[in-house]
């Protein structure tokens, strides 16, 4: 409760400063726009319902590109981590493109997919694909021997200690890189949106731009920043604490 | 102790000794002394339920030379025997564990259980690694039925069965625990529990007590021989205590420093239950432990030739 109550304070003081910078008109309110300008923007595009839509569409995008990115890191993964020619061949190749910011695979996807959600979709892929990929592959390292040394020990081998002792055992590293790929899945996704104008949050933040409309690029930078925070900080952050719990990787 | 259940064998297995083996129990150099230890032939031939044929062990190091870790080990375990393996650290007493479980190919030499060589792991040997092993995302329950769950026994046996061991450890209880919540007393007994519920012909346990506190490991002790005396496996037990050796072992080993040779063995008739206070035990452990120092002093003495060439 005392944390709920310092946070209550932060926030408050924030947009306390940033009424008072507001009301002090040291700039125009069209670049500068008031909290209250804000919170009219976001009660008008929640009652319009194009807040709602907004949201709806990216969120449905990124699930469905997020988990398929999911399952194909991990495959990936999974693979270079077992190969020692595929790591050292495919694992470089895949760290050194993890530096490539997705928004740049748009003038390919564009040109093999068009102005689809397929084109979304794959610069999705691409962003959040490799670092689950590699944060897979890092887990199967960094996993403690002991676990599948034990596993082999009580009459555990081939698929069955895969599935029953080296999976569990990577867990942790594995929701980590999942968590890693949100991320990068969630920035692609909204940079893609704001630039192929066809619908979701990126959109709105972009139609905002386009009318000169600071109140409502602001109002919908919160509610990504919210929703972000949420599945991220919340969903994931919690996961991990869990995990890393049970698994003593803390001081429980 | 000869008397367990597993001293039953098929006919066809040879009863001699292994040729190159000495039947007496003092071997090595004759240089420390042994006179004021209890010592007694083996008398019984028996087949052995783990014997160790001129076991070597070398592996190439970073920087490329070939170390010799362990050099012609010959060792005998008969059914229902409790061996301690004593040595210096460093003397590779923990890796002789992993290759009798089959977990690491040996260079040469072989690993017979009841004479058959081991060509990998196998449910008849768990076992206990110093570092445990317990899987962190199962229940204590879900620890010990793991073993018998990959030989496809059915849930209510398994269930049933590890009940059955859980109450061997006392910690019954605890079935619905998670690892993280018990202590490190709690998670040696789950430990033991799980390996037991294997049903293992032999256990190894690799220094499975150096990390507990001396009360618990004295508890762990006594219960430890109580589970022996209830069940009847053969132990394989390494330790760098040699107190605890012969607190608990029918024979001590000692192990040279690198290579690891078998320097001596060491027959401990002395009665049980033993204490590790008691004097006739501290006397028998110092006599192995005059023994013992000349390989401390040299594995001291590489670490500090380490140091200083650093």
């Amino acid at each position: 409760m005392k944390k709920l109550a310092k946070q209550l304070i932060f926030y408050s003081a924030l947009i306390g400063v940033w009424a008072l910078l507001a009301k002090l008109r040291i700039w125009p309110p069209y670049l500068f726009p008031p909290p209250w300008g804000v919170g009219h923007a976001l009660w008008d595009g929640f009652a319009d319902h194009s807040f709602w839509i907004g949201i709806a569409v990216t969120m449905k995008r990124m699930l469905i590109g997020y988990s398929l990115s999911v399952v194909l890191g991990m495959i990936l993964g999974l693979a270079v981590s077992s190969s020692k020619f595929l790591e050292e061949t495919l694992g470089g190749l895949l760290v050194s493109l993890q530096s490539l910011p997705s928004i740049c695979w748009i003038p390919l996807a564009v040109l093999w997919f068009g102005l689809t959600e397929k084109a979304i979709l794959f610069v999705v892929l691409m962003g959040s694909l490799l670092s689950i990929t590699i944060a897979m592959e890092d887990g199967r390292k960094q996993m403690p021997k002991i676990y599948g040394m034990a596993g082999r020990n009580l009459g555990a081998s081939g698929f069955r200690l895969f599935w029953s002792v080296l999976l569990p055992a990577s867990l942790p590293f594995i929701v980590n890189g999942m968590k890693q790929g949100w991320a990068f899945a969630w920035r692609s996704l909204i940079q893609a949106e704001m630039i192929f104008l066809s619908l979701g949050l990126g959109q709105l933040l972009m139609m905002g731009r386009d009318l000169s409309d600071m109140s409502q690029v602001m109002a919908v930078m919160i509610l990504i920043v919210i929703l972000g925070y949420l599945v991220d900080g919340l969903i994931f952050r919690t996961m991990e604490r869990r995990l890393q719990e049970k698994y003593g990787l803390t001081p429980a | 102790m000869s008397t367990t259940p597993q001293n039953a064998y098929p006919a066809a297995l040879p009863t001699a000794p292994r040729p190159g083996v000495h039947p007496n129990v003092l071997r090595g150099k004759p240089a420390c002394s042994t006179a004021t230890l209890p010592l007694r032939p083996i008398a019984e031939v028996v087949v052995p339920k783990v014997a160790l044929d001129a076991i070597s062990l070398s592996y190439k190091t970073t920087s490329g030379e070939r170390l010799l870790a362990l050099d012609n080990i010959s060792l005998q375990v008969k059914p229902g025997e409790f061996l301690c393996i004593v040595g210096p650290s460093g003397c590779g007493k923990s890796t002789l564990l992993h290759l009798i479980a089959g977990l690491q190919p040996q260079t040469s030499g072989k690993v017979l259980v009841d004479g058959t060589p081991v060509s990998g792991p196998g449910t008849d040997r768990i076992l206990i690694f110093q570092e445990l092993g317990l899987f962190p995302w199962l229940t204590v329950g879900g620890n010990v039925e793991f073993g018998m769950k990959m030989k496809n026994i059915g849930k209510a046996e398994r269930e049933e069965k590890a009940q059955y061991y859980l109450r061997l450890v006392h910690l019954s209880k605890f079935r619905d625990s998670y690892i993280h919540q018990l202590s490190g007393g709690m998670r040696q007994r789950v430990a033991l529990a799980r390996a037991l519920a294997t049903e293992p012909d032999v256990l190894l346990m690799d220094e499975p007590f150096a990390a507990l506190d001396a009360q618990t490991r004295d508890l762990l002790h006594d219960e430890l021989e109580r589970l022996r005396a209830e069940t009847g496996r053969t132990i394989i037990f390494v330790t760098h205590n040699v107190r605890e050796a012969v607190r608990l072992g029918d024979r001590v080993a000692l192990l040279t420093f690198r290579p690891g040779r078998v320097k001596q063995e060491f027959s401990v008739s002395l009665p049980r239950p033993r204490q590790m206070e008691q004097t006739d035990v501290a006397r028998t452990a110092r006599d192995i432990l005059d023994c013992l120092r000349d390989e401390i002093n040299k594995s001291l003495e590489e670490e500090y030739a380490d140091e200083k060439a650093r």
